[in-house]
């Protein structure tokens, strides 16, 4: 029998876990970009948003630019009146994110070799505004809800298994079973992106470009079919969180905020560190949630979720700014 | 000829003062690398001193020490008779040491005209107020160091790219810009890290007469890094020799160039 | 030929120096100050006021603060929405604690203050560098606007949460609180941001902005030839802070009148002032102008055309203009990243030879 209380802070910290997978997961898609172009996406949130209105709009069979057409014509049409299965329309959405990471580096990217990270890094800025506006103009901005059948509520399995542990007023660990497919979700993909890079050719490629990529060119990679290739990775595990968060809390604009987390989940494990990823999801996910139970909430009128991972970052990088993982940087002149 | 004597008159007639700064067994490791081994070297006021050595030598890091952005983590430097303590690079340049890089760094995106301003800034010290205000004593302070620099652009003969961007200046132009910014600062002690590297004959011959002529018109010292080794001969008048971070030679130019571990150095003798 | 600067010589260093060397530009510099001194304030009206001048004026101000921090520092700040609410609720909290006091000063204060505020957060700087400094000013984003939304002190306690702006008048004239005239809105404004780009252009001409240049351009470099990174950055944080404070307590006392700050002073606010200074031009007072003129006519012109006449949906205008804008960003930092102060530069180099262009 352990003290209420402190059971409740246990299930904070495995629900802070839970979301801390799920940071870790968008923080993969910033890494894989990162390393192999040295871009820092800011879009990848956006792009989130923009692959879960994308799985909603083709598993809805809305049409796309509806809006745009009614107001441009005068006609009224919304929905082409079928409904697309849940896996198929995964399919068609992913193929969707890999014609936008071909259109990125092709009108984007590719004019921007070579210049200063900083350009880029707003240049994804501007990015991120044109695909909120896109996203919109494309599927609406009304909120929606998105199910492609993973389950969801409580774990009573969980719930019942561990209700001994506390007195009359624990019922057990108050678990989502949403968090527990996503947590297995993105371990998985993890496991398949370690691998890919390992051991595929096009994933030798990959690193290649991203040690060097006045060497990769030499040796004869092609390195716009590598940034398409890593943008199309990151649009993907774009799809998959957007999948995952658009399921919890419904498909809107504040699912690309929620997706920004992940900036500061990447400062604290370092831009270029797979491990450093994870571990900086798990440690925000957690971190945030008990400050909240513990001095956010009793003590500060809570919502502190909004800014800690920040700050968290932010006082990190002070002391180490090359992150948990990172390398340590000598400068030179 | 290099004795303890207080000062003295070179052949050509310039006059050599005292110790001016002194490394004192210098030694610099990057993690497991040791860049520099146990270095000791003197450089004299008026003089100018330079540092050879093949390429990983250790002559830039050797530079970066005394402009301090290194700290080395065993010995001394002792500059103007006292031992400087660890000193942030700005610092050290407000003592009155500027220099040049080795891959130019100039401000790309500024005019001629402002790069070589900047080295006017440890000069300027109008408070953020009076600069807001301008009229008055920031806008005084502003004309009498653009003067000295004016002095430095007709001096170095770059006035007529005064107005233009550095970024659209070729190499060789850059170069004597960025020597321009590092006199405009008016030092004691002129660091030169490869001014020559990547130059033609002509332009070499060019910048040989400017280091000379800083060197005998305002008295600076200089301590140089070099490749050529005939330029090397010609201008300096004492020279250090690093191989691996470490001093395999010291002293005037015909005595280093007799110098057997120098000659070994040079042309490639297996190390054991 | 029609515009000339042969026969324009500079004869003292002084005379080099001064802002607008050329003639022409020096009279077209008092002409438009003038009309907008002049003229402007008898023929405004609400809507010009409301829907252009003012906002203009007021994110101008922003942009100015921004510029000298992002443009010439080279320090890129997500915060400066956040920055904003600081001078607004500080410039309420002076407004209702000492209602006495002249609201010039007021404003004044607030821009301290918010230069305090911003040089702490300013101080991540000396340790990081790029976009990590980007990311770590996001805290400061969310921090404050979580700070002013959840401590009830900054809003007096007030019901809704909101903040509003009791009136104050400046000679006699009502200058915030419902009922002032457009014209005093305008003019207060106006005064402000003429004085803010005088102060920027002198501090960005002299050592201090060659400094901040050094910085931006190779900080490295800059360290070696003697600028001390810790007071060039930090001054720039904090004068950068100073104007931005300004205009923050501008846009709610003066413009708003009334305001909750996660609506008025979010994330998009940061974004919408970085967009005017890359738009407008990094590094450039002009730029400055230029881009709070572009950002703050686009939606008006873009609600004009499609809402007004082609009887679209507001929503839909609206995400237009996301996409319009997104796309500007990335096609002016690729074709011209100093953006239109430099269009506006090559256009006077053509128009000098015009129209005899060999």
């Amino acid at each position: 029998m352990f003290p209420d209380q402190f059971l409740f802070g246990v299930e904070v910290l495995l629900n802070g876990l839970m979301a801390g997978v799920l940071y870790a997961l968008v923080a993969l898609g910033f890494v894989l970009i990162f390393k192999a172009s040295g871009i820092f996406n800011y879009a990848q949130g956006v792009m989130a948003l923009f692959a879960a209105l994308t799985l909603v709009g083709i598993m809805d069979g809305q049409v796309p630019f509806s809006h745009l057409i009614n107001a441009l014509f005068g006609t009224d049409v919304h929905h082409f009146g079928w409904h697309v299965p849940a896996f198929a329309a995964i399919l068609l959405a992913m193929a969707v994110m890999v014609g936008l990471a071909w259109m990125v580096q092709h009108f984007i990217f590719r004019h921007l070799v070579g210049q200063e990270p900083i350009i880029l890094f707003m240049a994804t800025i501007g990015l991120a505004y044109f695909m909120e506006g896109f996203g919109d103009m494309m599927w609406g901005s009304d909120i929606k809800k998105l199910d492609v059948g993973i389950p969801q509520g409580g774990s009573f399995w969980i719930e019942e298994a561990t209700a001994f542990l506390g007195g009359s007023n624990f019922y057990g660990f108050f678990i989502d079973q949403l968090d527990i497919v996503a947590a297995v979700v993105a371990v998985v993909l993890v496991i398949l992106l370690v691998s890919f890079a390992q051991y595929t050719k096009q994933g030798r490629a990959m690193r290649a470009v991203a040690d060097d990529h006045q060497a990769a060119l030499s040796v004869g990679i092609s390195l716009s079919f590598i940034w398409v290739l890593v943008w199309s990775l990151a649009g993907f595990v774009a799809l998959v969180a957007g999948i995952m968060w658009g399921a919890k809390s419904g498909v809107q604009f504040s699912l690309s905020l929620i997706a920004l987390k992940a900036l500061p989940v990447l400062m604290l494990g370092g831009f270029t560190s797979i491990p450093g990823a994870i571990v900086g999801g798990l440690i925000v996910g957690v971190g945030e949630k008990l400050f909240e139970f513990l001095i956010g909430a009793p003590f500060l009128g809570g919502a502190t979720e909004n800014w800690f991972a920040y700050m968290l970052a932010l006082v990190f990088l002070v002391f180490r700014p090359q992150g948990l993982f990172g390398e340590k940087i000598i400068e030179r002149v | 000829m290099f004795d303890q004597a207080e000062s003295f008159v070179t052949p050509d007639g310039r006059t050599i003062g005292a110790v001016m700064m002194e490394m004192k067994n210098i030694t610099l490791r990057f993690g497991g690398v040791v860049a520099i081994k146990d270095i000791s070297f003197d450089v004299r006021e008026g003089e100018i001193r330079a540092i050879i050595g093949p390429n990983g030598a250790g002559k830039s890091s050797m530079l970066n020490v005394i402009s301090g952005f290194y700290h080395p983590q065993e010995g001394e430097v002792w500059y103007k008779g006292a031992r400087r303590p660890e000193m942030k690079p700005f610092e050290v340049a407000r003592q009155g040491i500027a220099r040049t890089f080795q891959n130019i760094a100039l401000f790309e995106g500024m005019s001629v005209l402002d790069n070589v301003m900047t080295g006017r800034l440890n000069h300027m010290k109008t408070g953020i107020l009076s600069q807001a205000i301008w009229y008055g004593k920031a806008e005084r302070e502003e004309t009498e160091n653009r003067a000295v620099v004016e002095r430095v652009i007709d001096f170095l003969e770059i006035q007529h790219i005064r107005k233009t961007p550095v970024s659209r200046l070729p190499y060789g132009l850059k170069k004597r810009v960025e020597l321009a910014r590092a006199l405009a600062a008016d030092p004691k002690l002129l660091l030169l890290d490869e001014p020559m590297a990547g130059m033609n004959v002509e332009e070499k011959e060019d910048m040989s007469r400017f280091i000379l002529d800083v060197n005998d018109e305002f008295g600076t010292t200089i301590v140089l890094i070099e490749h050529d080794m005939g330029v090397v001969m010609d201008l300096s008048d004492r020279v250090v020799v690093m191989d691996y971070g470490k001093k395999i030679g010291d002293g005037p130019p015909d005595e280093v160039r007799n110098n057997q571990a120098v000659i070994d150095a040079y042309l490639g003798v297996a190390h054991d | 030929m029609l515009y000339r600067e042969s026969g324009d010589f500079s004869e003292t260093y002084k005379a080099d120096s001064q802002t607008f060397p050329i003639k022409f530009d020096r009279y077209r510099y008092y002409a438009v100050l003038a009309f907008a001194f002049l003229v402007i304030p008898f023929v405004i009206n609400d809507y010009w006021a409301n829907a252009v001048l003012v906002p203009f004026l007021i994110y101008a101000i922003a942009a100015i603060g921004l510029n000298i921090l992002v443009g010439y520092c080279g320090q890129v700040s997500l915060g400066t929405g956040g920055f904003m609410a600081v001078g607004a609720y500080a410039c309420y909290k002076l407004m209702t604690s000492f209602p006495e006091v002249s609201i010039m000063i007021h404003v004044v204060i607030s821009g301290g203050i918010t230069a305090a505020v911003v040089t702490i957060f300013g101080l991540p700087s000396l340790r990081i560098k790029g976009f990590y400094l980007a990311v770590a000013t996001l805290a400061a984003q969310f921090f404050l606007v979580w700070l002013f939304n959840r401590v009830a002190w900054f809003y007096n306690y007030s019901a809704s949460g909101q903040i509003n702006a009791p009136d104050r008048t400046v000679f006699g004239h009502l200058v915030t609180g419902p009922n002032t005239e457009a014209w005093a809105k305008y003019m207060i404004c106006l005064v402000f941001l003429t004085v803010a780009g005088i102060l920027a252009r002198n501090m960005t001409r002299g050592a201090l902005g060659r400094k901040w240049s050094a910085i931006r351009d190779m900080d490295i470099a800059a360290e070696i030839i003697g600028v001390n990174p810790l007071t060039a950055k930090l001054s720039a944080f904090a004068i950068s802070g100073f104007f931005i404070g300004i205009s923050g307590a501008l846009f709610f006392s003066v413009y708003l009148g009334a305001a909750e700050v996660g609506e008025v002073f979010g994330i998009q606010k940061s974004f919408l002032v970085l967009f005017m200074i890359i738009i407008g031009g990094l590094g450039s007072i002009f730029g400055s102008f230029a881009g709070a003129a572009f950002m703050v006519l686009l939606p008006v012109l873009l609600k004009n055309v499609l809402v007004g006449g082609l009887g679209w949906d507001t929503a839909l205008a609206a995400h237009l203009e996301f996409v319009i804008v997104g796309a500007l960003i990335i096609v002016f930092l690729i074709a011209e990243p100093h953006g239109l102060a430099q269009l506006w530069r090559v256009a006077k180099e053509k128009l000098r030879l015009w129209p005899f262009p060999h």
